[in-house]
């Protein structure tokens, strides 16, 4: 992205007029203060927006974390760190934390390579490809409860389509109670989020490959690489910002995991497929212990954020320079 | 990755007698009543009209809150700007679970439960920084000559945001609009929150509940199914360009 943006001193009201001649000094205080006025008025609708319903809903989940609470009154029952001890008891808890980590593992190994393999496919010339975009990209637009229930169905035992298909070509053996058996419950939630979610991480990779100057896999193409080689050495590297921000999202993704998983199994059977905000749902909604709901919203938050953080300080921090580090030193 | 939308669409013709002997092929005959029969119904146009309402009413805010935020960081030097900034995209990887609790206890204290402002006002909340990273780097890509020239002319800056900024940033203006639409036509999280008054409820909560009373009856909820998927699918192939421009856009920039 190019971008032209303003020399500091020569925004906002005021500008290209030449500077009042007596007392300088007070003159230039004015304005200053009025740019500052204007600027914040534009800021302030945002702002209370985002202080009231999500920096504070924030804030509040961390004091209520510290309390014995049913979530009604103001929570007074202090309780320190018994909350997050207890979570560290917590059975369920501990689950969800592994369940999280297989889901990340199975996105990252094999989720999001699928989905470059289709866009590297998808990016060559071929017939009908503007179809296929479109037809793997839209689950991505169908809701999670949506695509939860389809599944849902799909997967039934028995009666379900998965199940009459593989009866049909006589592998009934491959069949069974997808959703409802311990063993099998987490590799078809993951299933079922590789179908919603693959068409996103692909036109990612599409728009990324987009920006590879074909000059470059043509020069190598003449050099004598071979496909695997121009793809290795050339498209790859080119693509790796891209790439950073799916693996960025795709694991976020799998620690906030809630919709897809409450519409399908809600956690079953018997918490096998419970995550982390499942279970803060179950805690904070069903069973009134709102304050060690919060706790677990907390957890969560920490993870997610203890994450982003590393990611972005060890990982991310080139790509998102353009984001965050721009024109600093200004703004004096 | 096209079969079981086209699986529920052929099940939805069939009776749930069929379904259990003939699961692949065609129907046999084509039954339409379960669509005609849920087509017919007012509850679904309800659902239908309350996803819309809530998902225009979000997609109006986020789009004015975040334009004049978005203006600001792209436009202005104050002090300050960089820490909030920050803090905006760090709103990016705050997880509405976590702030689902207090919220919903917020709401209640505000007395918008069962209100469509108790979910319209959150998602623009939790909207905001995707939005206003996304229009602030389009913002920076007009050159400053044009609001040096605006202010000669005797322009605010509220007017020339207005008159000469907005109009110009019509395409992104759009991108971040189909965006917002999307998300909020497909939250499911805190309507099923917000709404416990069936005269509220939106299709993601509409489809689940219908499940639920007909779990037996698979051709119709199969049909329920696809004609809840109709409006997504049908926004989506209007809007593709916008949608997908948007979601690279703010993934990359993000």
């Amino acid at each position: 992205m190019t971008s032209t943006f303003l020399p500091d001193k020569r925004t906002g009201p005021g500008v290209g007029s030449p500077p009042p001649a007596p007392d300088r000094s007070t003159g230039r205080a004015r304005r200053r203060a009025l740019h500052w006025l204007t600027a914040a008025g534009f800021q302030l609708p945002a702002l209370v927006l985002f202080m009231g319903l999500v920096l504070l809903p924030m804030l509040f989940a961390l004091y209520a974390a510290f309390f014995r609470w049913g979530g009604f009154g103001m929570p007074s029952d202090y309780i320190g760190g018994e909350n997050f001890t207890r979570l560290l008891q917590d059975g369920v808890f501990l689950g969800d934390l592994w369940r999280c980590l297989v889901l990340v593992v199975l996105s990252l190994a094999l989720q999001l390579p699928f989905a470059l393999a289709m866009a590297v496919l998808l990016n060559q010339r071929m017939r009908g490809r503007a179809v296929y975009r479109m037809l793997f990209f839209a689950p991505y637009v169908l809701s999670e409860a949506i695509t939860g229930i389809l599944f849902g169905m799909i997967f039934a035992p028995d009666d379900g389509f998965a199940d009459q298909v593989l009866g049909k070509v006589g592998l009934e053996g491959l069949g069974g109670e997808w959703f409802a058996d311990p063993s099998t419950v987490m590799a078809t939630v993951f299933l079922v989020m590789t179908w919603k979610y693959f068409g996103f991480h692909m036109m990612l990779y599409l728009a990324g490959l987009q920006a590879v100057p074909r000059e470059l896999t043509e020069a190598a193409l003449i050099d004598g690489a071979s496909a695997w080689q121009r793809f290795r050495n050339v498209t790859l590297p080119l693509l790796a910002p891209t790439l950073r921000i799916s693996v960025f999202l795709a694991v976020i993704g799998s620690i906030q995991l809630f919709d897809l998983v409450w519409v399908t199994t809600a956690g079953g059977p018997d918490h096998h497929s419970e995550t982390m905000a499942v279970t803060m749902f179950q805690y904070g909604f069903k069973r009134y212990q709102v304050g060690y709901a919060s706790a677990i919203s907390v957890v969560m938050f920490g993870i997610s954020l203890v994450f982003a953080l590393a990611y972005q300080r060890f990982v991310l921090r080139r790509d998102l320079e353009g984001a965050t580090t721009t024109m600093r030193g200004d703004g004096k | 990755m096209a079969v079981p939308l086209l699986y529920a669409a052929l099940s939805g013709f069939k009776s749930t007698d069929e379904l259990s002997r003939n699961p692949v092929g065609l129907p046999e005959s084509w039954v339409a009543s379960n669509y005609t029969q849920i087509l017919g119904s007012g509850d679904f146009w309800r659902l239908i009209g309350n996803s819309t309402l809530i998902a225009i009413g979000t997609t109006v805010l986020i789009v004015a809150v975040s334009a004049l935020s978005a203006f600001s960081f792209a436009r202005f030097a104050f002090r300050g700007r960089e820490a909030l900034f920050t803090l905006f995209t760090m709103g990016l990887m705050f997880p509405f679970a976590v702030a689902a609790l207090p919220l919903f206890l917020l709401l209640r204290s505000l007395d918008l439960l069962d209100n469509p402002l108790g979910v319209i006002l959150p998602q623009a909340a939790f909207g905001l920084p995707m939005t206003i990273i996304i229009l602030r780097g389009f913002f920076r890509q007009i050159p400053g000559e044009l609001e040096e020239a605006a202010t000669l002319d005797g322009c605010s800056s509220f007017g020339f945001f207005w008159r000469v900024l907005l109009p110009m940033a019509r395409p992104a203006l759009g991108t971040v609009s189909v965006l917002a639409v999307v998300t909020s036509w497909n939250n499911f999280f805190l309507p099923l929150l917000v709404f416990t008054d069936a005269q509220w409820w939106t299709l993601p909560i509409g489809v689940q509940q219908f499940q639920g009373q007909y779990s037996a009856d698979y051709a119709k909820v199969f049909a329920y199914l696809v004609l809840a998927m109709v409006p997504a699918l049908a926004f989506y192939s209007v809007a593709e360009r916008q949608l997908v421009g948007g979601l690279t856009a703010g993934a990359t920039k993000g």
